[in-house]
């Protein structure tokens, strides 16, 4: 399995879920978990996804990924799982 | 499965509090390039350095795009240039000649520095290390990305004060030449006691004659990370304290073994170390004075400062070892004053003294690094300062060094920038008394006994 975190943080408006999610399904890519928290009108979700029946390379997603973030005014990254399982299990 | 909030606990150490590689460097055997022919060396040096490391630089870029962590440098290292050299060179010109060569490499790759202009010196200076050591102003004067370091001293052979004495002319006449840019040129000069073989820091890097014909070593940084995470436990007691750093320096390790397993991977070449070192920036918090303030000193170099460097340099280490399969390098707590803004700042109030930086120097990697000190200091005070130095090495089994930079025609109270990593720096006091009867004695000190320790 290739995990990786997209994580989406920025001011909350109208559809940014749909957004990311439609890019997902439409190039085969499975949300594995997904969580989200809005404070104070500050969006902040956390997606893992698995890339293994992706029809996209990581960093074709990375580059699909910015193009919406752009769009819609929010910073989405896409980071290899590897990082955070590295720092935070032992 | 990853939560959320570990998620957003490692993007903001990223994001917000400079948590970055600091480099990844590989460790190159030129040991087969060996002819006796001077331009036969420099192409088959040219050759080998830019076939080895051709992938280092977007491999390095890859890897941050994959894993959203910066990695600030890219470097190389080399086996000591005076043994390479040591058939193909009869001159101190033809040393010059591989510096420039090596400085080509550097830049046709697009690495960040090449180190491994060094020498080994702690028991004897052969004629090749003598000439060597002999054209580093003119080869540091001449290359940008190029940095020399050399051993004087070991635990086992004592010091050689005969290289002392030379290197105190070296690091003067280094400044000279180099003179109308601030006297960069000794900002990329280390002298060393008990020099470790596979060190990813610059400038000090250099292959070791016990490593493989690749190695990859990383170095990791952190410093900002650790104050944030100290600033949480303000007030608290020394366990508190001690566990929080552990904890940190875990934390910023795995990220440098993990970087430094798919560096391995992408480039085939094997894993050496990771450099545990909390390594400062300039950047605004990013600094390792900026950590003995949260520990609880108004500012670095007072009194407690000693204890508290002492302790976080100890934790660090535990908590870093277990972060990697293998650790090495340096692995300390960096304090170099240049590349730190509130060591500068220590310095500017008076509170951070060259005497005092060397009370540090014994409890923590390195030395008296990047320290600007007036362009009329004699070259007998800088090798006395450097024997001192030195001494804290032998005596305590330590890796110990210098970085002095006499900055030619400014004086106490003036300071000089060089941008990038290596800041800016006041020019600081140096003792007004003598020490070259002392220097000029000529030969070695013994290497010291190793029991009844007091």
């Amino acid at each position: 399995m290739k995990r990786v975190v997209i994580t989406v943080v920025g001011k909350d408006s109208v559809g940014i879920i749909a957004k990311v999610c439609t890019l997902l399904a439409e190039t085969g890519i499975n949300i594995l978990d997904i969580s989200q928290t809005i404070t104070g009108g500050f969006f902040n979700m956390m997606m893992i996804v698995d890339l293994s029946e992706a029809k996209i390379t990581f960093s074709e997603l990375q580059e699909k990924l910015d193009e919406i973030g752009k769009e819609i005014g929010v910073e989405i990254h896409a980071q290899k799982e590897e990082i955070f399982d590295m720092m935070h299990r032992v | 499965m990853i939560n959320q909030y570990e998620v957003d606990e490692t993007n903001r150490m990223i994001t917000e509090e400079n948590l970055d590689v600091r480099t990844i460097t590989i460790g190159v055997n030129l040991l087969p390039c060996m002819d006796s022919d001077i331009d036969k060396l420099c192409d088959n040096i040219y050759e080998k350095i830019t076939t080895v490391c051709k992938d280092l630089v977007p491999t390095g870029e890859k890897i941050e795009k994959e894993f959203g962590i910066p990695i600030v440098h890219k470097r190389i290292s080399l086996t000591p240039i005076a043994l390479v050299g040591s058939s193909a060179c009869r001159s101190e010109e033809d040393f010059v000649k591989v510096a420039l060569t090596l400085d080509r490499a550097a830049k046709a790759l697009g690495v960040n520095f090449i180190g491994g202009y060094s020498a080994l010196v702690q028991k004897a200076m052969t004629k090749s290390d003598r000439m060597l050591i002999n054209s580093i102003p003119e080869a540091l004067s001449q290359t940008e990305f190029l940095c020399s370091s050399v051993n004087v001293g070991s635990t086992k052979a004592g010091i050689n004060m005969d290289a002392v004495r030379l290197m105190g002319d070296i690091v003067k006449e280094t400044a000279l030449k180099t003179a109308d840019q601030g006297s960069i040129g000794a900002a990329k000069l280390v002298v060393f006691t008990n020099a470790p073989e596979d060190n990813p820091f610059m400038a000090g890097a250099f292959n070791g004659v016990s490593e493989g014909d690749a190695v990859i070593n990383v170095g990791v940084s952190g410093p900002g990370v650790m104050r944030t995470a100290l600033s949480r436990v303000e007030g608290k007691d020394f366990e508190t304290l001690c566990e929080t750093i552990k904890k940190t320096a875990f934390k910023i390790t795995r990220v440098g073994q993990l970087v430094a397993k798919e560096a391995s991977k992408e480039l085939k070449i094997p894993f050496g170390i990771v450099d545990l070192s909390l390594a400062p920036t300039p950047a605004v918090g990013d600094s390792v004075a900026d950590v003995l303030h949260e520990i609880g000193v108004e500012y670095a170099g007072a009194p407690g400062t000693t204890a508290a460097l002492a302790l976080l340099n100890d934790q660090v280490k535990k908590g870093g070892i277990m972060a990697s399969s293998y650790v090495g390098g340096l692995s300390g707590a960096f304090i170099p004053v240049s590349e730190d803004a509130s060591m500068i700042t220590a310095a500017e109030k008076g509170a951070l003294t060259i005497e005092k930086l060397e009370a540090m120097t014994s409890v923590c990697s390195v030395g008296l690094d990047m320290i600007a000190i007036p362009g009329d200091t004699s070259p007998e005070t800088i090798s006395g300062i450097i024997a001192d130095e030195m001494a804290i090495g032998m005596i305590n089994q330590k890796t110990t060094a210098t970085r002095l930079i006499p900055v030619i025609g400014k004086g106490v109270g003036e300071s000089v920038s060089y941008g990038g990593l290596l800041g800016a720096a006041p020019i600081m006091p140096v003792s007004k008394y003598d020490c070259s009867a002392f220097v000029n004695r000529g030969g070695r000190i013994p290497a010291p006994i190793h029991s009844f320790k007091n």
